[in-house]
């Protein structure tokens, strides 16, 4: 719904990409945006205005529950307006702001643009102007953020990933058809590909009031039909039953602490004073929402391999979907509670560059790839996120290193003499190192597997403290951008441990000079 | 950069130090199939100037090995720096503490400054020994980084990887002539800080380092 800016039309006389927003020239964000940016205003100005009415709209309708004389209106400057024959003006003045108002996010909308050439560029600002731009080839992946009110008028959120703290590029908003389209070709120029020549122009400028009762129109059906996006091309290679994924999050280990704590009341309660059990609703209200949270999320998750890399959506109110291309992913996390594992379930984690600060909370979100799994799910997840990594072999990574260790186990292990370090997990406690990737397997209790592709490994470290010196053990720490994989296991034979180290070392600077990820399609 | 780079494109010159520098002949020898080429002392002036001769390591024979190739260390300016300063940090604390009893006639301020001395002055007497336990090693591919004598730590780190190169040095070290020299991938824990670098050595070795990885540059 976007129209091409006028003076650089002229320009366009080589088209080598598919999409009319796509072109290389700049071009403007959805006409609503200025509506749903100013919309959190309008909503706050409106709720002054009723809270200031609030009395009176009580004294027009319901005129026998004011405890005010019959004819009396309660002091208001509403009233003294009206005394004052002030109304007019006051009217006037509430009109003049909302037009200056709509005029600014106008302004700031005529004046917001954006270009998809060989880089991604945006420029924004009125008074002061800033020009975004981001190179291609360092794209981390692309968000779609569809938020419950965009959702209704066909709006979504587009946000190119960058490598770096507040690196993203941020299009809000576009038409859903646009966005999608524009994500497409975001990650086919990004790999590499030469994009095929646009058909003649189908951009119709259309009026500003057509293109809303278009948009709205659009979103309220897609609403209906449970619209998707339209390169959903491919199926989900893991179903999540609704069952499993309440049981699963029931089962989390934050149930078992609140067990604990509701347990812990339970007894203080009874044996001083019983008003204390009045502290366990505020609990049960918190974990009640976290729950629902969690839940909501993980609902309408699918998870599919397409050209570009995996694409992730989840969200039952704000549907997010994440294109992460491949050599993105710089470590993986397959995980057990320890209550999933009469069920077999397990959840994987991923550290990549999400462009965010660290504090930002969606960090996590985005981290999550897998919420809930069988066996088979995570062995179809693990091939789709680490494609460099030989498609054979993940049969023996899931029985090594998830159920492991079985017979001829070909990890590292702990050694004999150290057991009393490690007393349940000495046998599973070990790492892997493989051609292409770095395995660490952990815990007896809470299993888990960190995969670090070699591509990605930015440095390797060993460490040792006095009671490994004394053990003749050592630490291995892989070094990766931040996240929420662990990244080190303890307790390693110290010359095994070396070994490990140096061949890493030779082995990560080999995978990174082969690595060609940044291009991907070759 | 009219220097040449310690760590050889060409063909390694044999290893003459590595009889002495591997400190037991442990079964580590049988571990350890890589042979890392090592680093030419002769190309190198500048880097082991004014530095001490040999790496302090644990007494335990499970420690970490030094393995082959040679160690660069810190200049011994860096104690020097590093007692002055820490010396004088100490002073400090005792001065007030000391001013705060005799004008205004407390004597609580002595408790925290007393832990604060007690702390500081540890600091003071293990600098010299920690200081000889940091080396560097620049071998074909990667840097190799290792320090600490009760909690060793020793890191390799891909020239590839590198983002970028830091050089601080405040007054005091500059009166030295000396420099931090700080190396930084995309991933925080790898943590690699050579403190006390001459200054020339700091730059030849950023120098380096930045020509280096810009012909092994990859991705993140």
């Amino acid at each position: 719904m976007t129209d091409a800016i006028p003076e650089s039309a002229g320009a366009a006389g080589r088209i080598t990409t598919r999409s009319p927003m796509s072109d290389g020239e700049w071009h403007r964000l959805h006409p609503l945006t200025p509506l749903l940016r100013g919309g959190l205003f309008l909503l706050v100005m409106i709720g002054i205005l009723i809270a200031n009415l609030r009395e009176r709209l009580f004294e027009l309708f319901f005129p026998v529950f004011t405890d005010l004389p019959p004819g009396v209106m309660p002091p208001d400057p509403v009233d003294f307006l009206f005394s004052n024959n002030l109304f007019l003006i006051a009217a006037g003045a509430v009109v003049v702001v909302l037009v200056i108002l709509l005029g600014a996010f106008r302004l700031s909308w005529r004046f917001h643009t954006l270009r998809i050439g060989d880089d991604v560029e945006v420029r924004s600002g009125v008074l002061f102007r800033t020009h975004r731009r981001a190179p291609l080839d360092r794209v981390q992946g692309v968000n779609l953020t569809r938020p419950m009110v965009a959702r209704l008028l066909g709006l979504a959120k587009l946000e190119v990933v960058g490598a770096g703290l507040d690196a993203n590029v941020r299009l809000e908003y576009l038409s859903a058809k646009d966005a999608d389209a524009l994500r497409g070709d975001i990650l086919r120029l990004a790999s590499g590909r030469r994009l095929a020549e646009a058909g003649p122009g189908a951009a119709v400028g259309g009026s500003f009031v057509r293109a809303t009762a278009e948009a709205v129109g659009s979103g309220i059906q897609g609403l209906v039909e449970g619209e998707d996006f339209s390169d959903a091309e491919p199926e989900s290679i893991v179903r999540i039953p609704l069952g499993r994924l309440v049981a699963s999050r029931i089962l989390s280990g934050s149930m078992v602490w609140l067990l604990v704590l509701v347990a812990a009341i339970v007894v203080a309660a009874s044996i001083s004073t019983v008003w204390l059990l009045f502290t366990v609703v505020p609990t049960f209200l918190a974990y009640g929402a976290y729950y629902v949270r969690s839940i909501a999320r993980g609902l309408r998750y699918s998870i599919a391999p397409t050209a570009d890399g995996v694409r992730l959506t989840f969200g039952l109110f704000t549907t997010i979907s994440e294109v992460v291309p491949p050599g993105r992913v710089h470590a993986v996390e397959v995980r057990q509670p320890l209550l999933w594992r009469p069920f077999g379930w397990w959840s994987i984690s991923v550290n990549r560059l999400s462009g965010r600060s660290s504090t930002d909370s969606s960090t996590d979100q985005l981290a999550a790839v897998l919420p809930v799994g069988t066996r088979d799910d995570v062995e179809r997840v693990l091939r789709i996120l680490a494609p460099g990594l030989p498609p054979d072999g993940w049969a023996d990574v899931v029985r090594d290193g998830l159920l492991g260790p079985v017979a001829d186990d070909p990890y590292v292990t702990t050694p004999g003499r150290a057991r009393i370090l490690r007393p349940l997990s000495w046998r599973r406690n070990g790492v892997l190192l493989t051609a292409d990737a770095l395995f660490l397997r952990r815990g007896w209790i809470w299993r888990s597997l960190s995969i670090f592709p070699l591509a990605r490994l930015q440095s390797i470290g060993l460490h040792q403290g006095p009671l490994a010196r004394a053990m003749r053990t050592a630490r291995l720490a892989a070094h990766v951008i931040s996240g929420t994989v662990q990244t080190s296991v303890a307790v390693l034979d110290r010359d095994a441990a070396l070994t490990v180290m140096e061949e890493t070392a030779r082995a990560t600077v080999a995978a990174a000079a082969e690595d060609r990820t940044h291009r991907w399609a070759g | 950069m009219t220097n040449t780079p310690d760590f050889p494109e060409r063909t390694p010159p044999p290893a003459e130090l590595r009889a002495d520098e591997r400190p037991d002949g442990t079964a580590a020898g049988g571990a350890r199939p890589v042979t890392p080429e090592p680093a030419t002392p002769r190309d190198a002036p500048v880097w082991d100037e004014g530095t001490y001769p040999r790496i302090l390591e644990p007494r335990g024979a499970g420690r970490l090995p030094l393995g082959d190739g040679t160690w660069h260390q810190l200049a011994r300016a860096y104690v020097r720096v590093q007692v002055i300063s820490q010396g004088a940090f100490l002073l400090l604390v005792l001065a007030v503490a000391a001013g705060l009893q005799v004008f205004l006639g407390l004597q609580w301020p002595w408790i925290p400054a007393g832990a604060l001395a007690v702390i500081t002055l540890v600091g003071l007497i293990i600098t010299p020994r920690q200081a000889r336990s940091f080396g560097y090693q620049l071998r074909r591919d990667d840097l190799v980084f290792r320090r600490g004598i009760l909690w060793q730590r020793v890191v390799a780190v891909p020239y590839g990887r590198m983002q970028l190169v830091d050089i601080t040095h405040g007054p005091l070290d500059r009166g030295f002539g000396i420099a931090q020299l700080k190396l930084v991938t995309a991933a925080a824990s790898t943590g690699v800080t050579i403190p006390g670098l001459t200054q020339a050595a700091a730059e030849q070795l950023r120098d380096t380092l930045i020509a280096v990885a810009e012909t092994r540059r990859t991705g993140l």
